[in-house]
């Protein structure tokens, strides 16, 4: 714990200060949220092409039945690691990446609520990431698939450290998480602009709060269940040891208290990107924007109640199947009302197909399709053919990759121009969208064929006679043009980096706060923080031109922003390795690994968070 | 209001080119599932032949109805908007609506409907497929092994592996548990999966928990299976058969079982009695067929390993086309050999006998039993009346002698992970069997001929 | 709107709930603890009468032993107030007095809990003795692990006010560590109900 009361909220007292300096370890020490936020942009975009050569080299092994491309062994860590690295590396980092650019500038603050303990959950979720990965290295990476079902996980069946460095690595970056959600929920509660009202904010802050409330609930959920699972593998517990009377089925209901809400913190920050960019480009406010804003927190409440539907073969009886069964019939109401309202929100706009928007626009056809099939499986009936076939691995890349990613894509395209100055290049991003589109379905929509004619998924290959070549062959070739897409992403971002079209500070006519700063904006965000009168307030004439007033001349004096620190890199080296001891299992090596954490904590909490003579 | 009335109605816009990349992506799925019709799919979830499998496929299609509405108002409205409200100028200045009460009610009440008109019958099928079970009811314990499946006939006394036998017709209820990692029970064709759970363990005097899976098995024939919980290296090896067979050859083969004593069980055994293998094969052939199925061929003649009145208990099921055989041979090693490899081993015949010396003789017996022998082990598969079964392996591969020497010769390299020593390498807590190719042949001969 | 000019006073106190980002902050954190050892109490509750073998708790439990060591945690939250409320009033010596017996009640509560793990281990309850044993040890050792950081907290705390650097205006960094040094006491209340009493 560190003493409290260094970190104030961000001093607006104007003071002379330097420009701001752009070397390496300026990145290493920032604390502000703009540059975390490219950072993690970066480090997600990285994890994902990491994870998805591991998905090519898995669509390799599975193009014809009985291959033996890789080993049973080397495919069941791909598969493992493809789910844990998109899911905790890519697509929540990736979310958080935006949170950290837009929250602040989009309520018109200068920065989070704790700048350091933001630099410092970044620092924790990139080591906790290299950790993870570099499991490889030593040839034991976690093989027992991103859920970890018990008694697999257990000593016995899992001996060696492959096990070990799953449990730790998502305990890290569990960590990360919920410091994250302790700064986005007070960031967003305490420090909105005067007049920015909660029923004022643009969707995309309304929907980083409910998914940051579900991060700090549900994390917590994992974290207890992580422990246990270490304590079993390590100090010889029993929690999941069916022989010493534990339930391995105690795992399952853990895992899935946290993995539902855990499907929602990955997709509400997507609807919560199109929410913004569907009204700019249709020249029209958002439909119904109450009705938005309480079916996202609808969302956010009701899926904690549906995790059983993760487990109707497991045999819990059919009175909890038929409650799970219509909870999760529930949940579908909200999603499907959001759905309606953006439909509704473009109907009779004035629609611009810029590449962000047609990525929307792609989110609401492919997305939909994902949605449906969970309906098909919320009902515990069909569930029990489908489930752990691949028509549940279609399911649910319909709902990641055409939902959450899809939607973060379309985000890329928007905001890009506020962070760099530049635009991204628009035909590229148009082969970018239709080669995703081209090769996502083409990935995905074979997988359902492939599961309704009885392919189970985790199977390192498959029989001839299942018959189920051609859908294994169409989702690798699509796999490959989707691989393709990525590069072609990356390629425009690199290019648009350096060379892009330069922008202005509102290049879409977009109406929230973020786009009343210059592109990129100063590393104070607002030299004056405005005053907001309305949801859209750079819609309505007389609001826009007082809020540019205040947000676009240079300031006299630059805010006071707080000082770059060491610290969080130092801190979080610590807790990585703290944590990374707990491998040996030896108590007295796992206590002396605290010793760092103490220590680089203390210094932290007594190095001033702000330049002496200033805040304090 | 223009939005009310257009919503309750619109019209595809049919003939715009604009939007003919959209109904590509809409034509991909038919076509997909035009080509899925073409093929034979044996572990297909839409091909019930059970009741089971019925009550969900009944469900599913109406659930897959529903969704299709839903799909096509929400493809078709956006279609339509992506289409009709391009912008023209961007001097457009559309009409800045917030909101309509009316339109929010309107789609929270519809899709509630729906699923409401989802969820009634979903429950009913819940509580349809774990009924109370029905006093005829055949029991069957499961349990899952890494990578195998063991079935124990607690009424006939029986312990079988990897190969379920179901009498037609008469309600089944499995119980289904595990001793290692979760593993799922899944025959697909007869119905949805259950897990089998490592159960754990009780106070005395308090009852442990199991898992339930009941259904009637309603046409004869091999139905094909396998894992559907990743339970390890081999997961994807862990498949099983079930042979639905007629009354009369359920019976026949449970009165071979206790009828056969190794090796010394009569050849000459009246099989001819076991039901009528013509008039079975054709009705298999029948049934399957009028179920759009078609997948079934009877393929005795592939199975037949002795020709003879013995190819008739082949005729109970028809098995699956002979590629399932492939599987194993075709991934870890040399092609399949003939289906007929093992053809004329008789208990009399020499090496029969000098394979039944040299696995009562070695450490096989301290995991296997064979029915009527001194082998009783109970670690690895029961492998009585082994000559009869179709597969080896755990359903991976066709049960013929030169793929069943390649597996007592290296049960790893076809199959990682599992639990049984080779000749020259240690497996599980055993010592590598140290067998001799000319001790493998005859171990294999030997257990061929326990039908 | 935000003047240069009034920045010092903003901030200290302005924002959007009046409420200081730190109590936001910590209250946040709170919530996701309060998950946590829901979690944790949850799981001891599911396995509860399902233990293989002894002990089983109503063998080992000594209900008085724990009800006075629940009472030496209780008032230390109470001497933790008197010391936030001479924080306030600027007693620094009456603040640290107070919070070293905090400290002292919270070691004597671990004492008492040493003693009883001690005995409880002779009895034969050992992590792996049993789903009781696990979740038992976990559950407490947990809130136990709890403790021993608030007790590092409030030593820093006494320091600084020790050095002079926690004046009156900065009372708050004393109230926050004693809304956690509270949570704790209460989550052991929950944890004395469940386990304890309600057997």
């Amino acid at each position: 714990m560190s003493t409290i009361g260094l970190e104030t909220p961000v001093g607006r007292e104007a003071t002379a200060h330097h420009e701001e300096d752009t070397g390496f370890w300026s990145w290493i020490t920032t604390v502000d949220h703009k540059r975390i936020a490219i950072m993690y942009f970066v480090a997600a975009t990285a994890f994902f092409f990491i994870a998805g050569l591991k998905a090519l080299v898995i669509r390799a092994q599975l193009m014809f039945p009985e291959q033996t491309l890789i080993t049973p062994e080397l495919y069941n860590q791909f598969f493992t690691m493809h789910g844990t690295t998109m899911i905790f590396l890519v697509a929540m980092p990736m979310a958080v990446a935006f949170f950290n650019y837009l929250v602040p500038l989009q309520i018109g603050a200068r920065d989070v609520a704790f700048p350091r303990l933001n630099a410092l959950a970044f620092w924790i979720f990139l080591f906790g990431g290299i950790y993870l990965n570099s499991s490889f290295l030593v040839g034991a990476a976690p093989h027992a698939s991103w859920v970890g079902y018990a008694t697999l996980t257990s000593p016995e069946f899992s001996p060696g450290q492959n096990t070990n460095f799953w449990l730790i690595g998502l305990s890290i970056l569990g960590i990360a998480s919920i410091m994250g959600g302790v700064n986005f929920i007070t960031t967003i509660i305490n420090m909105r602009a005067p007049g920015m009202k909660l029923m004022r904010m643009p969707l995309f802050t309304w929907m980083t709060l409910v998914t940051s409330f579900l991060l700090i609930t549900a994390i917590p959920v994992i974290g207890v269940a992580l422990i246990y699972l270490g304590f079993d593998r390590l100090f010889g517990t029993v929690f999941f040891q069916p022989a010493g009377g534990g339930d391995p089925v105690l795992w399952q209901h853990l895992f899935w208290i946290f993995g539902h809400p855990e499907v929602y913190i990955l997709i509400l920050p997507a609807f919560g990107v199109i929410s913004d960019i569907i009204p700019t480009f249709s020249k029209k406010p958002l439909f119904g924007y109450p009705i938005v804003v309480y079916a996202g927190i609808l969302i956010g409440f009701i899926g904690w109640g549906v995790w059983s539907h993760h487990m109707f073969t497991v045999g819990l009886g059919p009175i909890a199947d038929s409650f799970f069964v219509a909870a999760t019939m529930i949940i579908a109401i909200p999603t499907g009302v959001k759905i309606f309202n953006w439909l509704a929100t473009m109907w009779g706009g004035s629609l611009k197909f810029t590449t962000a928007m047609l990525f929307c626009v792609g989110l609401l056809a492919v997305f939909t399709v994902g949605g449906l099939s969970g309906i098909m499986h919320a009902s515990a009936p069909v569930n029990l053919q489908q489930h752990d076939s691949y028509f549940v691995v279609a399911h649910f890349h319909y709902v990641i990759v055409g939902g959450a990613m899809m939607g973060l894509w379309a985000g890329l395209y928007y905001w890009f121009p506020k962070v760099r100055g530049r635009f991204l290049d628009e035909t590229l991003g148009k082969w970018h969208f239709w080669t995703t589109m081209i090769g996502f379905n083409l990935t995905f929509f074979p997988m359902h064929f492939a599961g309704l004619f009885g392919m189970p998924r985790r199977i390192f290959t498959y029989s001839a006679e299942l018959n189920v070549d051609i859908y294994n062959q169409l989702s690798t070739v699509g796999a490959f043009i989707f691989g393709i897409s990525s590069v072609i992403m990356v390629w425009n971002i690199v290019k648009s980096w350096r060379s892009g079209e330069p922008a202005p500070a509102n290049p879409w006519g977009a109406p929230h706060l973020e786009w009343a700063t210059p592109s990129p904006p100063h590393h104070y965000n607002f030299p004056r923080i405005p005053t907001v009168r309305s949801r859209e307030p750079l819609w309505h004439k007389q609001e826009r031109d007082e809020i540019l007033a205040v947000t676009m001349p240079d300031p006299e004096e630059e805010p006071l922003m707080p000082n770059p620190s060491y610290w969080p890199i130092v801190l979080a080296a610590a807790i990585t390795l703290s944590w990374a001891l707990v491998m040996t299992g030896i108590w007295w090596v796992i206590a002396l690994g605290i010793l760092p954490v103490i220590l680089a904590t203390f210094m932290w909490a007594f190095e001033p968070a702000f330049p002496e003579g200033h805040g304090h | 209001m223009r939005l009310m009335r257009s919503t309750a109605a619109p019209s595809p816009p049919v003939g715009d080119r604009r939007i003919s990349r959209l109904f590509f992506l809409l034509a991909l799925p038919v076509l997909l599932a035009l080509a899925g019709c073409a093929g034979e799919h044996p572990q297909s979830t839409i091909n019930p032949h059970s009741d089971f499998a019925e009550i969900i496929h009944s469900l599913y299609v109406s659930i897959f109805w529903w969704t299709m509405l839903i799909l096509a108002v929400v493809w078709i409205l956006l279609t339509w908007v992506v289409v009709k409200y391009r912008r023209k100028s961007e001097d457009e200045q559309p009409r800045q609506i917030r909101g309509h009460l009316g339109l929010e009610i309107g789609w929270t009440v519809g899709p509630a409907l729906i699923v409401i008109a989802i969820a009634i019958p979903s429950i009913q099928a819940v509580f349809a497929t774990q009924r109370p079970v029905s006093e005829d009811a055949m029991e069957v314990h499961v349990t899952g092994h890494q990578f195998w499946w063991e079935f124990h006939y607690p009424e006939q006394g029986i312990t079988t592996a990897n190969e379920l036998w179901l009498p037609v017709d008469r309600p089944v209820n499995l119980r289904l548990h595990s001793n290692d990692v979760i593993h799922s029970f899944w025959v697909p064709k007869l119905g949805g999966k259950r897990d089998l759970n490592p159960v754990p363990a009780v106070r005395e005097g308090q009852e442990r928990r199991y898992n339930w899976l009941y259904f009637t098995p309603l046409e004869t024939g091999v139905f094909m299976g396998q894992c559907a919980e990743f339970c390890g290296q081999s997961h994807a090896l862990m498949m099983k058969r079930v042979v639905v067979a007629t009354e009369e050859g359920f019976q026949e083969w449970i009165d071979r079982w206790f009828r056969s004593e190794g090796a010394d069980f009569p050849t000459e055994a009246p099989l001819e009695s076991a039901g009528n293998p013509l008039d079975d094969r054709a009705a298999v052939a029948g049934s399957l067929s009028a179920n759009g199925g078609g997948d079934d061929a009877p393929v005795a003649a592939d199975l037949a390993r002795d020709g003879g009145p013995e190819a008739g208990l082949n005729g109970y099921g028809s098995s699956a086309d002979p590629a399932v055989y492939r599987t194993a041979s075709a991934t870890f090693g040399q092609d399949a050999p003939g289906a007929t490899a093992a053809a004329g081993l008789h208990s009399e015949d020499p090496l029969v006998t000098r394979g039944r010396e040299v696995f009562l003789g070695s450490t096989c017996i301290a995991c296997h039993a064979v029915q009527g022998t001194s082998a009783q082990g109970v670690i690895g598969p029961n492998l009585t009346l082994f000559g009869t079964r179709y597969t080896l392996g755990a359903g991976i591969m066709e049960n013929n002698l030169e793929n069943l020497i390649r597996w007592i010769q290296d049960p790893m390299g076809i199959k990682p992970a599992v639990a049984m020593p080779g000749v020259d390498y240690p497996g599980g807590n055993w010592p590598a069997t140290g067998l001799s190719d000319e001790e493998v042949e005859a171990v294999a001969a030997y257990l061929l001929s326990l039908k | 709107m935000a003047q240069a000019a009034t920045a010092s006073v903003e901030e200290h106190g302005h924002t959007s709930t009046g409420v200081s980002n730190w109590k936001v902050g910590f209250w946040t954190f709170i919530a996701s603890e309060c998950l946590f050892f829901g979690t944790l109490i949850s799981t001891y509750m599911v396995y509860k009468g399902r233990a293989v073998v002894g002990p089983y708790p109503e063998e080992i439990f000594d209900v008085l032993h724990t009800t006075i060591s629940t009472t030496v945690l209780l008032f230390s939250s109470l001497a933790f107030v008197l010391a936030l409320h001479a924080t306030q009033q600027g007693k620094k010596g009456i603040a640290i007095l107070w919070l070293f017996f905090v400290i002292a009640m919270g070691a004597g509560f671990l004492y008492m809990e040493g003693t009883s793990y001690l005995k409880y281990i002779d009895y034969g309850l050992t992590l792996g003795s049993s789903t009781f044993g696990s979740a038992y040890y976990v559950l407490t050792g947990t809130h136990k692990v709890h403790v021993i950081l608030g007790m590092v907290w409030i030593g820093a705390l006494i320091w600084l006010l020790f050095r002079g650097r926690i004046p009156p205006a900065k009372s708050e960094q004393v109230e926050i560590a004693g809304l956690y040094w509270h949570f704790v006491d209460i989550i052991w209340i929950v944890i004395f109900t469940l386990v304890y009493l309600i057997q």
